[in-house]
């Protein structure tokens, strides 16, 4: 299966982008060649902006680039953008609901041995609780410059979550991403899997395991975060009675917390949550990551089986 | 689209904003008067000498910009904005109440005129780098002016956004600096000092003018001098008393966000004529 990083997708997209809309800019702190912003650079320099190791001021300088009409793409590693800069993103972009957009890279554990430090594993609950903001978790390339130039179209302040290590290619081209819109990518009825991010191909293999053994799970890509698809979700839980959830991120606050909320107002049914167990990462290879912190594909299949006992 | 008007008249127009200030604080019980009462000179000569702004379209695309990034004084720019027909004057006596278009601190989505939201400290400085850029990028002839306290200086992000600043060249972009000498818990020097303040900005690569910032010939020669400095920003740091027109208030750390009551109010407006 052909693989590629979402933030490489990105800057390939911001290219693209750039070319059909000059009113783009971009902003990076220093990390151009690892957020991949250096794509637009080469080719648009005048409307590319390096504002230096200072994350806040970047945020607040594309706030400004906002208001004079421009649509600034600022990019960092994500555990910066939105921690570093939170209170920034906060007053100055989604408090006065200005048309910034934070492509934030090197999101989760995926950012492999930089360690815990450099490894975002709030930043969906963070960008989540702001009013006005909406949160985009693409699970492949494709999906990835999908939601950058849905990003763009949209008017107001989008938070786009991307990784630092390559991913499969779930989706073939065209214009299916929609903000707003689960994705169901699997049929089943048994016990519904809930993905974002580099968990959705983890969802699928655990799906095909569990047909294997006689399970029927559904798949839905849950790449929009906020807006929440709650009808999908709630006819999900409806349908097949038991719910996982997959994120390369904390249980708390993230997509697990989100589709909690939606089932405890609407549906409630039994629900099992993978992801970071309220604990920081370390340094490790990606992959030995994803197995010591429980984020792979046996994981899912396991929270399915349990899932599917409470039912 | 301009207004112009002389010397006395912006005196007269002085004292009537700090008139509303005042009865603003006292309708809405709380609120910032020192750090208000410090930047009216400056703010009187933006508004009715220098910017090109339109009350009738606030987003004029053509428009200078100004954006208060202590936001704390925003009684003063609500009150000058109302005396420039931004909104109507009788609104002011709405400041800090439920479902005003004036809040606590300046909003850009509820007050016409208002370019950012500002209140956090540091925030509108970065801001106004953004748009003085997109100017530049534009080739528009816009100008951004921006007001800083002396107190929000000690905040990372103004030196983030002077080092920015400097950087990119935006001499589009006039700060001035509310030297006023005195922020919530006592003298700025004792607090966390962030002297010297002139040397620092020419440092960060700033052109420093420095003047008295009640005088309307200083605040109009530092802006002619900053509108004829090429390749750099203007920083002008303008000392300020805080409190300024009002006996007890000035240089009085304690009025910075204290309303005055029914007595104090009286006491103030009958200095103020």
């Amino acid at each position: 299966m052909e693989k590629i990083a979402t933030r490489e997708a990105y800057g390939k997209a911001l290219v693209k982008l750039g070319a059909q809309n000059p009113q783009v800019v971009v902003l990076d702190a220093d990390l151009s060649k690892s957020t991949k912003t250096n794509n637009f650079q080469k080719v648009y320099p005048e409307r590319f902006f390096n504002m230096g190791i200072a994350e806040q001021n970047m945020i607040g300088t594309a706030a400004g680039f906002a208001i004079a009409g421009k649509i600034p793409f600022a990019s960092t590693f994500a555990v910066f953008a939105t921690g570093r800069a939170f209170e920034q993103i906060r007053n100055s972009i989604a408090y006065s609901r200005l048309n910034v957009k934070i492509a934030a890279t090197h999101a989760g554990l995926t950012v492999g041995e930089d360690g815990a430090s450099h490894q975002a594993i709030l930043d969906i609950s963070l960008m989540r609780s702001l009013p006005d903001m909406t949160v985009l978790v693409p699970c492949d390339g494709v999906e990835a410059e999908q939601a950058v130039f849905a990003a763009a179209a949209m008017d107001g302040p989008v938070y786009i979550r991307l990784g630092r290590s390559a991913v499969p290619i779930l989706h073939a081209g065209g214009d299916r991403f929609a903000i707003g819109k689960g994705e169901e990518l699997r049929q089943g009825a048994d016990v519904s899997l809930l993905a974002c991010g580099i968990m959705v191909a983890e969802a699928l293999k655990a799906a095909e395991e569990l047909e294997a053994e006689g399970v029927s799970a559904r798949v839905l890509n849950i790449a929009s975060i906020k807006p929440l698809d709650v009808e999908t979700i709630v006819k999900a839980a409806r349908e097949t009675g038991a719910i996982v959830t997959a994120e390369e991120h904390s249980i708390i606050g993230g997509l697990g917390s989100a589709v909690a909320e939606v089932l405890a107002e609407h549906c409630p049914v039994p629900m099992e949550r993978v992801g970071i167990k309220d604990v920081f990462g370390e340094s490790g290879k990606p992959q030995e990551l994803l197995d010591k912190y429980g984020l792979t594909a046996k994981d899912i299949k396991a929270a399915a089986y349990r899932v599917i006992k409470k039912k | 689209m301009e207004q112009m008007i002389g010397e006395s008249e912006l005196h007269t127009t002085a004292r009537q904003i700090r008139r509303d200030i005042i009865t603003m604080l006292l309708e809405a019980g709380s609120g910032h008067p020192g750090g208000s009462l410090s930047a009216v000179e400056i703010l009187t000569y933006l508004y009715f000498r220098e910017m090109k702004v339109d009350p009738a379209d606030p987003q004029w695309p053509g428009r200078d910009r100004f954006i208060l990034s202590k936001g704390h004084a925003g009684p003063a720019l609500f009150s000058v904005l109302a005396e420039r027909g931004f909104f109507p004057r009788e609104e002011l006596l709405t400041f800090r109440k439920i479902d005003s278009r004036l809040q606590g601190h300046p909003d850009m989505r509820k007050t016409p005129g208002v370019e950012m939201s500002t209140g956090s400290l540091g925030q509108g400085f970065s801001v106004a780098n953004g748009i003085a850029l997109a100017g530049k990028l534009d080739k528009k002839d816009y100008r951004v002016f921006l007001m800083l306290g002396d107190g929000e200086i000690e905040e990372g992000q103004v030196w983030e956004a002077s080092m920015a600043a400097a950087h990119y060249k935006l001499d589009n972009l006039t700060a001035f600096l509310d030297h006023n000498g005195l922020q919530i818990d006592g003298p700025v020097t004792e607090v966390m000092s962030p002297e010297p303040v002139a040397d620092k900005f020419k440092a960060f690569g700033w052109e420093v003018v420095k003047i008295d910032g009640h005088s309307f010939p200083e605040i109009r020669q530092a802006i002619d001098h900053a509108k004829k400095t090429q390749g750099k920003p203007t920083m002008i740091i303008a000392e300020t008393v805080k409190g300024r027109g009002v006996s007890f208030m000035e240089n009085e750390a304690g009025w910075h966000g204290a309303a005055p009551n029914r007595e104090q109010a009286e006491k103030a407006l009958a200095e103020l004529v």
